[in-house]
């Protein structure tokens, strides 16, 4: 083809120029748009020193089988040099099922630890310092009821609550909108995540009750634009609850985080990280008056995506990923998770996971991106580029605002309706070969095998003996006491962090506090949207 | 059925996973190769799936699985289309199922499994050619 009639775009479809140059940046007034990291609106990053103070935390996510093996990996990773963990739960405990429920059968340990009770929980953490090692736990819908067993699991190694540190992905609205894995209807959902928020004001200082995610909407097949401005929307939206709820913005928007995609186009990611601070930073300060400077600060942790990991030629995707991770931090990530090579497939291994957890080593020690923060800030295209990304995300933002908010969008099916749009449009453009994959539409090979991690069903059989002992011996009338103080709360208006605190001591199962909840709450059933 | 009957197409999401951006993707490639498509939404079990197979009368039913619940999930579809007389529908699989369990799912009788990286193109084709009575639309 020739370059006469070639498109050139993004990975979104964002068209690019041949060449950028201060025609494009006429009118910005560089020395006010651009203070040096640090300063409002911290476009450039929220540190001044940025990676030359501290380093991101290395936090790779993982969970597999029994919560004993995922135990075994996570001394195992913190062993490796790892500086944070990020507990991956399987589908039965994303859903809220105990691993003996019909339902979960098949999946039982599939996609993550299985966690049924308080006591999968202390096995996770058997030896693992709470008060010291940060942690964060992907878990949505049910996440105020594996929070308080993380919080009960802390109390018993005598860990002060003020000292846990760490995040709770808990974004509920990112399920409607995109990753599906949701319980109970959005506005008691909402209610439960604005329980956790308040609670963590008041006794986890340290702790991220919420990583508003970005992540999820990006592998379901949206655009860089989409992916920023409906996690910014989703994060307005949790603080219009917060302050609904009577908290002051100052009280608890500091401990607001965010989770983006670490895609594949390059450029357009470190523009999106930058335009997502800078829009945060302006929304906390303008919209909701927000004092804090801590409040006004955009942090985020940022995984590679799993959705541009092939299956083709594996090997390929560790160079994938070595570059979307390099995005992540010329972006001015705060916490990175590099995806392993086998993903595709499976679950990683432990040989592929330390070679995802030694690519961010050699990124932070060998590759001198780290001796000075945004060393991008002041390129014609990535200013340009940042630019018109923030300007198509307060779109986004404003249409959304005029929805009536995201609950109200979400119920009209407009995020879910533009991103199964992106998504065919781009799958569209695989198919016709407009957009290459290596390894699989161009440059196609042989198989290369690799080494995968089985999971079979004898941790579902585990975990549901388990399960059964734990039933016969715990003190049943016990269990029914704290359930029902737990419903009456739900079916109330008090906070029900308390309450579930008080059902988890006891030894409640999950599946059976958010069966409890489901008798109050009903559960969601969506409308798809093709 | 007539020649130019479109070919009726279930897809379906069975199990607990959420994660639909494949399905719906074959959902509308599928529509827009000019077949009906019937879309069951999510966590559909066998029971459920066959019930909308047999109401919608489909030739095909597309199981998308990506949690590696896979083994679980498909001979129970297969043993409820042969407890209803409904063996000559096409069960097809589209997800991350390793080469091993392709192999053992094709031999209970999936006519097809397409593993990521797959093209629409190519089971676009697959269901022209081997959708029953169909068979003869293109």
């Amino acid at each position: 083809m020739k370059t006469a009639e070639r498109q050139f775009t993004t990975i979104s479809g964002v068209p690019i120029e041949p060449l950028y140059g201060p025609e494009d940046l006429r009118g910005v007034d560089l020395a006010r748009h651009l203070p040096p990291p640090g300063e409002f609106p911290y476009t450039r990053g929220i540190h001044r020193d940025m990676y030359r103070g501290r380093l991101w935390t290395m936090r790779q996510f993982s969970g597999f089988a029994t919560p004993e093996e995922t135990n075994q990996r996570y001394l195992y990773l913190l062993a490796q040099g790892q500086t944070g963990l990020s507990v991956a739960f399987d589908l039965p405990t994303l859903m809220g099922y105990d691993a003996d429920h019909p339902l979960s059968e098949g999946e039982v340990g599939k996609c993550g630890a299985a966690i049924s009770s308080l006591e999968d929980m202390e096995i996770l953490f058997r030896g693992i310092p709470l008060g010291d090692v940060t942690v964060s736990m992907t878990i949505n819908s049910p996440a105020a009821v594996l929070w308080a067993m993380y919080l009960v699991v802390a109390e018993r190694q005598g860990v002060d609550w003020a000292r846990l540190s760490g995040t709770l992905q808990n974004d509920i609205l990112k399920e409607y909108i995109a990753q599906k894995e949701y319980i109970f209807p959005p506005r008691p959902s909402m209610r439960l995540v604005t329980d956790t928020i308040e609670f963590g004001a008041r006794h986890t200082p340290r702790f991220n009750p919420i990583s508003i995610s970005g992540y999820h909407i990006r592998e379901a097949g949206s655009t860089a634009v989409q992916e920023l401005a409906f996690t910014l929307r989703d994060g307005i939206e949790y603080v219009d609850w917060a302050l609904e709820r009577g908290l002051k913005i100052d009280e608890f928007a500091p401990r607001l985080s965010f989770f983006f995609n670490a895609h594949s186009d390059f450029f357009e990611e470190i523009a999106k990280y930058r335009a997502a601070r800078k829009i945060w930073a302006h929304v906390m300060r303008e919209r909701y008056g927000a004092a804090s400077e801590r409040s006004l600060k955009l942090r985020f942790h940022a995984q590679t995506a799993g959705c541009s990991l092939t299956w083709q030629q594996p090997y390929n995707n560790v160079v994938r990923t070595a570059l979307q991770a390099m995005a992540a931090v010329l972006g001015g990530a705060q916490s990175l998770h590099t995806n392993s090579l086998d993903e595709a497939y499976a679950l990683p291994s432990e040989h592929a996971v330390t070679l995802a957890l030694r690519t961010q080593q050699v990124l932070a020690y060998e590759s001198g991106v780290t001796n000075t923060p945004d060393p991008l800030g002041g390129s014609y295209f990535v200013e340009k580029l940042t630019l018109d990304t923030e300007a198509a995300a307060r779109d986004y933002i404003r249409r959304i605002d005029e929805m009536g908010g995201m609950v109200p969008a979400i119920e009209a099916g407009f995020p879910q309706t533009e991103i199964a749009a992106a998504s065919y449009r781009y799958q569209c453009e695989v198919e016709s070969g407009e957009r290459t994959i290596v390894g699989v539409n161009r440059f196609q090979s042989g198989g290369e095998p690799i080494e995968l991690l089985q999971i079979d069903e004898t941790s579902g059989n585990h975990q549901r003996a388990k399960l059964a002992a734990l039933r016969a011996r715990r003190d049943n009338s016990q269990v029914r006491q704290t359930l029902d103080a737990l419903q009456r709360a739900a079916e109330g208006t008090e906070n029900t962090m308390p309450r579930l605190l008080d059902a988890v001591r006891a030894y409640a199962t999950l599946g059976e506090i958010c069966d409890s909840l489901r008798g109050v709450f009903g559960a969601y059933q969506e409308t798809t949207h093709l | 059925m007539t020649a130019s009957h479109p070919i009726r197409v279930l897809v379906a999401k069975p199990g607990l996973d959420g994660h639909d951006r494949g399905a719906k993707i074959i959902a509308r490639a599928l529509r827009d190769a000019g077949m009906e498509v019937i879309y069951t939404g999510l966590r559909q079990t066998p029971e459920m799936i066959v019930n909308a197979a047999l109401q919608e009368d489909v030739a095909v039913i597309g199981l998308s699985i990506l949690s590696g619940a896979h083994n679980a999930i498909v001979p129970r579809v297969l043993q409820l289309l042969r407890e209803k007389d409904m063996a000559d529908v096409r069960v097809i699989v589209g997800g991350i199922v390793p080469d091993e369990d392709a192999e053992a799912l094709k031999r209970q009788g999936v006519a097809a499994v397409f593993q990521p990286g797959a093209s629409l193109d190519a089971i676009v084709r697959f269901i022209r050619e081997n959708a029953g009575g169909d068979r003869a639309a293109h």
